[in-house]
């Protein structure tokens, strides 16, 4: 994938997005670039960045988050370190933003310098199967009111469409119309449709713009 | 499987209440159950509904009583420092004998605790929470199908035995995605309520709502008249999953989030040749009594998965006499029991009853 300087992901709750940019910021590090994850969810203090420091520290990546992620306090709290992001030009960023209007409000503080500097993509992660986003209609209606509170209009979109560890092939295949409706509908590309790596050899030909991604570990089904 | 949605638990339990009727949400934020107001805020003013952001818990919860007493479905839901201040709320719909559908999507405590899973508030649930003789039916999900089909089952239960159902979740059950088959739901509409308060139509007494009594000999009559019934909800509610406990000698019990933990661990045991396996109650209360004093005809140790001090043990030892050896297998405040604790347990049990 071209990367911006700084590339921006943002969805609605489990769209995936934390998994997209976690992949985002793999591949821009292996392709040798100096670059740093920031986790600006300032909404949900379940399942976040955090939970893959051990990964980001082996790969030399740099977290930006709030001291508080994955702690029992429940602030809406951001990091001072979130103004490297639009003060060292030198570095390339992928900002994990949180999952709807409110969590989007983190982005507004950035967003003129980030504009200004415009050297950015604003991505969209959608996924069909989540309850609230499950047609055009209703998805259009969450990206918008994400672009009205950060202040950022959308770029580009990345299919992300999953059912968790249950995902098939066919799921994703039988999401791709609706990507292309809301391609459509908001006049945006289809950068990438992301999966479980585990899915590549089914779907290897059968979709143009594949993105395969490692997951983060579930605690919940690990093995002994 | 393209009629699956991938759901958070706590959205589970919103859209199954929506399913099953329920147009009238009552609730304050509180992590980790906050998704279930958020989702309603969404949802009912599309549908007709009642969102309403209470001033506190103790608001919403006799905002339920008020609802209830019209005999509509209604619901809170909170975490449990907001389920202890509606304990009131919770006494006095026993003593109305008001149906209602109540959420605890539990962290840790005591106090302010924090903000992680947790499973401390199996005492507050079984054991009451509120002041005075009542019980409430406690359902305990470990998967989020299961959070959506119990919400269904809990609004259905409430209102045939008219008394408070709670979903006891934990706060991994709330914010944890799987797969949610919402077609699967199966609901049965609301039974009639001739107590209810929704107008004479000038063919009869009005009713009351009330749980005052002023004569003692009458409060006492109605106190043993709804323990009759609490007898029928013990015969006829009792549910839970038995895993691998034909053979077993030692038995898990577990429930929710520590019932997943178990099952990898129990599995690995099995590979080793140790005869485990476990009780998953899936009703806390009533408790699947009879389900372990059977267990105790065949296993030695019993271990209790939780994620609390011990509170279920002492259930598991009451239905089983204390006959058996007793094991407590636990993390807390905001921690989960990993599959190599639990098997370290098993393993030590196994090796236990060997000398």
């Amino acid at each position: 994938m071209d990367y911006k300087r700084i590339t921006i992901v943002c969805g609605h709750y489990g769209s995936g997005k934390t998994n997209v940019a976690l992949n985002m910021a793999y591949e821009q590090k292996e392709s040798g670039k100096d670059v740093s994850i920031a986790d600006l969810d300032i909404v949900n203090p379940y399942f976040r960045t955090k939970d893959s420091i051990d990964e980001l520290n082996r790969r030399g990546i740099n977290l930006i988050c709030s001291d508080y992620a994955g702690t029992n306090l429940d602030i809406p709290a951001l990091p001072d370190e979130m103004y490297s992001i639009t003060d060292n030009k030198h570095k390339s960023f992928v900002l994990d933003i949180g999952g709807d209007d409110r969590g989007a409000l983190a982005l507004g503080r950035l967003a003129p310098a980030i504009i200004k500097e415009n050297n950015y993509s604003m991505i969209a992660i959608i996924n069909m199967y989540r309850p609230l986003t499950r047609d055009t209609d209703s998805t259009v209606e969450v990206l918008r009111e994400i672009e009205y509170a950060g202040g950022i209009n959308f770029t580009a979109i990345i299919n992300n469409s999953n059912l968790g560890a249950d995902t098939t092939a066919q799921d994703v295949i039988a999401s791709l119309p609706y990507a292309e409706k809301i391609s459509k509908a908001m006049n945006l590309p289809v950068i990438a449709t992301s999966v479980n790596e585990k899915l590549k050899n089914e779907l290897i030909g059968k979709i143009s713009n594949l993105y395969t991604m490692n997951l983060q570990n579930s605690l919940i089904n690990k093995e002994c | 499987m393209a009629d699956k949605v991938l759901m958070k638990g706590n959205e589970a339990i919103a859209e199954a209440a929506i399913i099953a009727g329920c147009r009238h949400y009552f609730g304050y934020p509180i992590t980790p159950q906050t998704e279930v107001a958020a989702y309603m805020a969404k949802k009912m003013p599309k549908i007709g509904g009642t969102f309403l952001q209470a001033e506190s818990e103790i608001a919403a919860i006799n905002m339920v009583y008020g609802v209830s007493s019209a005999g509509k479905r209604v619901m809170t839901s909170s975490s449990s420092p907001g389920i202890s201040l509606k304990g009131e709320g919770l006494s006095y719909l026993a003593g109305a004998d008001l149906p209602a559908f109540v959420v605890n999507v539990q962290r840790g405590g005591p106090g302010l605790g924090g903000i992680q899973p947790s499973q401390s508030d199996y005492f507050q649930s079984t054991r009451g929470g509120g002041h005075g003789d009542y019980r409430m039916i406690v359902y305990a999900p470990a998967s989020v199908q299961e959070m959506a089909s119990l919400t269904v089952k809990a609004f259905e239960s409430a209102d045939k035995y008219r008394m408070t159902a709670m979903i006891l979740a934990d706060g991994t059950m709330g914010q944890m995605m799987e797969p949610v088959d919402l077609d699967a739901l199966k609901v049965n509409p609301a039974p009639e309520k001739p107590w209810a308060t929704t107008g004479t139509d000038m063919k009869r007494e009005h009713n009351i709502i009330n749980s005052l009594y002023l004569k003692p000999e009458e409060l006492e009559k109605v106190n043993f008249e709804r323990y009759e019934r609490y007898k029928t909800v013990e015969a006829n509610e009792v549910m839970y999953e038995e895993y691998l406990m034909d053979d077993a000698e030692i038995c898990v019990a577990a429930f929710g989030i520590a019932a997943r933990v178990s099952k990898n661990a129990i599995n690995v045991a099995r590979a080793k040749g140790i005869k485990v396996g476990m009780i998953r109650p899936i009703t806390l209360w009533p408790f699947p009594k009879n389900v372990f004093k059977k267990a105790a005809e065949k296993a030695h140790t019993f271990i209790s998965v939780e994620l609390s001090m011990g509170q279920m043990i002492e259930d598991v030892k009451l239905s089983t006499e204390c006959k058996a050896n007793y094991v407590l297998c636990n993390r807390v405040g905001g921690m989960i029991p990993l599959p190599e604790q639990v098997l370290e347990c098993i393993e030590n049990a196994a090796k236990g009853e060997q000398k």
